[in-house]
């Protein structure tokens, strides 16, 4: 795009609050890398859910994320990759005025688009079929006031996770072999010492829940008025120096995950508050993913219309502005999918 | 009229495009087997590490950051470290409180399975 | 000023405008089309100002509502208590909502903001004229699902039996949308956030487009430090509008899909957290504070600086403080948490950043004030808004440092101490700013006097009613007065009886004010191109500006140099003087 060419003659698309082409274009991007920001902070929103749930309840992540297949992740982290990658090189078309080449790329980046929520959708397909999709109706793992609401269903869903991750570990056991890190059984027998431990550090924390839970009825009152004096208002800064380092559960539980190695949280190795919160992995999983897979939708509608244009000679080194910005678009999307993988199929 | 930066718009080389899909596509597979390995605690950073790094090449190379107007970066930064000033405060308040936090607890017996 | 008006359009120089070149936005095209599809800044400025001021309106009805019931001290609608506490909880809800996100947040910027803005920069158009339309009508759809919700509301109230065919109507969590109440109430939260959530987008695509504006459109000779300081006060605010916004609408989603998913995030009974919610909802709506007061603090500076004649003290100063206001608006949400069971370390750590926002606020009220000191004062009806807001803020703002100190509002928390700190800051301070910036500018959008004497009286009686109303909420509150209770003990009665006439005398002000608007849009006369003498561009074209808003590109001046400009008696308003016709005025808009 020449400045030059701008000066002599009025373009068809300049605006006429605009006195260059140039000067148009620098403020769609701008205005473009704005309307990106506040995607970012509202991604933003469900990642400080996210971090907030794994950071306090660290096992519940590592326990219920060996119900999302990896492979299927990892594929669709590479073909938003390559569609990524499409889209760049259609700007670059673009950019030089080569409309075969530009389609080419808008079609398969699209295509890219199709492939990454197909595989979305057999994956919320096996959700549903294991009972831990989003929502109360069908996820094993929804409780309400301590009761879990499908109880019929928790059999199955447990030991469909427990058969995951088994071949999971399997799997690792044996890159671990490959790679002589650990001789196997040795690592077995880590796992079951860790377990032990695990063991005896519930059995106090359930100590501690049962004399809290002990009341009939439901487990646990949500009433305010049942908490205790102390806990109702501010936490005083007496309350933190007073209770002498008192570490919470939380933190115990945390350091022992991360010491167990490779130790796979199991459904037994959960204390009752923290199968409580299983429920909440799946329901975070699907806001992230489903909010991104919206984005996913809308971006292909916006690579479908410029595709539409590009294909009808919209577009010239002159003027490719929408191509331009809806790759940004389209970048960001692969961004945040960047964060999503690991955060959420690669727990450990 | 309004203040103008550099000119001429950046056109990608293909090699470069392509070398960077290449390197994204080795940090993807870097970052799923590093979780084969084990690392204790830095797991998690070096899950993120790595995506920071995959984010900075899809930033740089394929939205143009680096041949853009600088202030397009100053955006995408700013957001982020909004974005991390949300989720740091809103972490360390709920860790701190968490200890006084009573939610109800799975009752023993529907606890089976 | 309508001691010798003169009926024809005349230009910046008091040349009568060719009747045949005197087009303006507001004639430029006809019929109802030209104003639904119109692109032009100007055209949705006056379209947001009439569906915010509608928006003003019905809020205000509800606190009038409010303010009645709160008269006697047992309950005054209805006999039953139940169904007087509902109808209570759900009016000051509604109030509060509609207040926030219909009125005091797009005032400013969408009505003068848009409208300014553009004329401000010497440029035809904000940057995204489409995005500006379609912000507008983001307004319209966020807006429709309050009236749903209201709607609903007040028919299941005359039809009971319509609850079973299409749920509860009407909102009572309080504009907050606390959980876990919002997520078991059984009125319209849904819609409401939903709602909200609309209006969100009205907001963040304002902000975009002031960003991109003001980056982009200003013209040769016209600095980052060169602005006017109404626009510094829209670039931060736009900043706050990017920024904190979409965390608004994620946490809308969220509890939207708390609702209709049960995801548990924020509801303890399914294990989430709902001090969680809280810090979500203030990451943004603290900063939204600044939202409202940030662009009022532009108007102020531009009008005091107009009214003393005088160039305004500490430009430097007042424009970066905006921008510490907006980023230490992000900093200290946390002090709205004080009581809700976040931790002691963070509560202190908020207690002590809140502090220091009133470092860039003080700075502002001191370099108004030394604007003032000496100046040759003109107390016409914006310097009188002007001084009100001063008077206001500095006791909305003080309070407020009250209230930031942590020990003090554990003692003060949810009593009617707070309720009347942010309505001097959010009514007093906004409001007021709202204004004074409508009376300083509405010559130039309408091209009309208005009465000074009545604008004078609408606001003496704005100023009365408003203290009147809300001084005594301090006392009511450090006595103990609880905020949201439809009933209370004798002992608050006089304090609730003194509140409510002010708030009747302020209602009477109000509309003083809006009969001298549309008295003047009917009959007053044509003004001239600067009626103030003052200096900002959008004074640099006639009076209301022509569609493209200048015949000729002005250059850009220093704003507050009022120099060249010469009264002129017989105008009644300022003329620029003609050695000062700018040579490069061509050469600026190529």
């Amino acid at each position: 795009m020449s400045t030059a060419n701008a000066d002599h003659d009025h373009p068809a698309h300049l605006a006429h609050h605009f006195d260059t082409v140039e000067q148009q274009f620098d403020s769609a991007k701008l205005g473009m890398w704005v309307f990106l920001a506040t995607e970012i902070l509202m991604f933003g929103g469900l990642f400080c859910a996210y971090a907030v749930y794994r950071g306090n309840h660290p096992e519940v992540f590592l326990y219920a994320h060996h119900f999302l297949d990896t492979f299927w992740g990892a594929f669709n982290t590479v073909v938003l990759l390559v569609s990524s990658f499409t889209m760049a090189w259609g700007v670059r078309a673009a950019q030089l005025g080569q409309k075969n080449i530009l389609v080419l790329m808008l079609l398969l980046t699209f295509l890219g688009g199709v492939g990454f929520m197909v595989v979305k959708a057999v994956e919320y397909y096996g959700k549903w079929e294991h009972a831990t999709f989003a929502g109360p109706w069908n996820n094993a793992f929804f409780n309400e006031d301590g009761q879990f609401v499908h109880p019929d269903k928790l059999e199955d869903t447990v030991a469909y996770g427990a058969k995951k991750m088994d071949k999971k570990a399997h799997a690792v056991a044996h890159v671990d072999e490959e790679l002589g890190l650990h001789d196997t059984d040795a690592e077995r027998l880590v796992e079951k010492e860790t377990q032990e431990e695990h063991a005896e550090q519930h059995e106090a924390a359930e100590a501690q829940d049962a004399a809290v839970a002990a009341a009939p009825g439901p487990p646990l009152p949500t009433d305010h008025s049942d908490f205790k004096p102390a806990h109702n208002g501010p936490g005083g800064l007496s309350d933190m120096f007073m209770e002498d380092g008192a570490a919470p559960e939380a933190f115990v539980a945390a350091a022992a995950a991360s010491a167990a190695g490779h130790t796979f949280v199991t459904w037994e190795d959960l204390d009752n508050r923290q199968k409580g919160l299983v429920s909440q992995f799946f329901q975070i999983y699907f806001m992230m993913t489903g909010l991104h897979g919206l984005h996913v939708l809308i971006g292909m509608g916006l690579i479908g219309w410029i595709l539409f244009r590009a294909a009808m000679g919209a577009f010239s080194p002159a003027y490719f502005t929408p191509v331009d910005l809806v790759g940004l678009y389209w970048h960001l999307v692969d961004l945040i999918w960047i964060f999503l993988f690991p955060l959420l199929y690669l727990i450990h | 009229m309004s203040v103008h930066f550099e000119h001429e718009h950046h056109v990608s080389p293909i090699w470069q495009l392509a070398a960077v899909l290449a390197v994204l596509l080795i940090l993807t597979f870097i970052t799923v087997a590093v979780t084969w390995i084990d690392l204790g605690g830095l797991n998690i950073w070096v899950a993120l590490a790595v995506a920071v790094v995959k984010a900075a090449f899809v930033g740089l190379y394929f939205m143009h950051l680096r041949y853009d107007a600088p202030f397009n970066a100053v955006i995408l930064i700013a957001s982020l470290v909004f974005v991390s000033l949300f989720i740091g405060f809103s972490l360390i308040d709920t860790a701190a409180y968490q200890d006084q936090f009573e939610q109800p607890v799975i009752s023993s017996d529907a606890a089976g399975g | 000023m309508s001691v010798i008006p003169k009926p024809a359009v005349t230009d910046i120089f008091g040349k009568p405008v060719d009747e045949q070149k005197a087009d303006n936005y507001l004639t430029h095209g006809r019929g109802i089309l030209s104003w639904l599809l119109t692109l032009d800044h100007k055209r949705i400025g006056i379209m947001y100002m009439v569906l915010v001021l509608a928006a003003f309106f019905l809020g205000g009805v509800f606190a009038i509502v409010l303010r009645t019931e709160l008269i006697t001290p047992n309950e005054t609608f209805f006999a039953d208590a139940t169904t007087n506490n509902d109808f209570y909880n759900q009016s000051f809800t509604l109030h509060g909502a509609v207040m926030v996100f219909m009125f005091i947040i797009p005032a400013i910027p969408a009505i003068l903001g848009n409208f300014m803005l553009p004329l401000m920069l010497g440029a035809k158009d904000v940057a995204f004229p489409r995005l500006n339309l379609l912000s507008l009508y983001c307004y319209l759809a966020g807006s429709a699902f309050f009236l749903w919700v209201l709607g609903k509301g007040v028919l299941n109230i005359l039809f009971p039996t319509l609850v079973g065919v299409w749920g509860g109507g009407g909102l009572d969590t309080g504009w907050t949308f606390y959980t876990p109440y919002s997520t078991d109430s059984t009125t319209a939260v849904t819609a409401a956030t939903a709602g909200a959530f609309v209006l969100g987008f009205s907001s963040i695509l304002t902000g975009v487009n002031f960003i991109a504006s003001i980056h982009m459109l200003r013209p040769k000779g016209m600095g980052w430090f060169r602005m006017p300081l109404f626009l510094w006060a829209l670039y931060a605010t736009s900043i706050i509008q990017i920024l904190a916004t979409p965390v608004l609408a994620i946490t809308l989603l969220l509890l939207i899909a708390e609702r209709t998913l049960n995801v548990g995030i924020f509801d303890p009974a399914l294990g989430g957290d709902p001090v969680l919610y809280q810090h979500f909802f203030w990451f943004y709506s603290h900063p939204a504070v600044y939202i409202m007061i940030l662009p009022a603090m532009g108007v102020i500076s531009e009008v005091i600086s107009v009214f003393s004649r005088k160039h305004i003290f500490g430009y430097g100063f007042i424009a970066m403080s905006s921008l510490a206001i907006a980023i230490l608006g992000f900093l200290v949400w946390g002090h709205h948490m004080f009581t809700s069971g976040q931790s002691a370390l963070l509560s202190a750590v908020f207690s002590l950043i809140t502090m220091t926002v009133a470092i860039p606020s003080a700075i502002k009220v001191f370099n108004w004030l030394t604007t003032m000191y000496r100046g040759s004062i003109l107390l016409a009806t914006p310097m009188l808004y002007a001084i009100g807001f001063i008077w206001l803020f500095t006791i909305g703002g003080l309070t407020g440092v009250f209230l930031g100190a942590l020990s003090v509002d554990l003692h003060v928390h949810d009593t009617y101490f707070v309720v009347a700190h942010f309505h001097y800051v959010m009514v007093g301070s906004t409001l007021f700013a709202f204004l004074a910036g409508m009376h300083y500018w509405w010559p130039k959008m309408f091209g009309k006097t208005y009465s000074e004497k009545w604008a004078k009286i609408g606001f003496w009686l704005i100023f009365a009613g408003f203290n009147l109303t809300f001084f005594i909420q301090f006392v009511a509150g450090s006595q103990g007065m609880p905020r949201r209770y439809a009933t209370y003990p004798d002992q608050f009665h006089i304090y609730h009886v003194i509140s409510t006439l002010g708030s009747y005398v302020l209602t009477v002000g109000l509309f003083v004010a809006l009969g001298v608007w549309i008295h003047s849009l009917i009959y007053g006369r044509q003004t001239p191109a600067n009626p103030w003498g003052a200096n900002a561009l959008e004074w640099h074209t006639t009076s209301p500006p022509p569609h493209h808003n200048f015949n000729k590109t002005p250059p850009a001046t220093d704003p507050y140099d009022y120099s060249h400009w010469t009264y002129d008696a017989e105008l009644d308003g300022y003329v620029l003087n003609e050695d000062n016709e700018p040579e490069e005025a061509e050469a600026a808009h190529a």
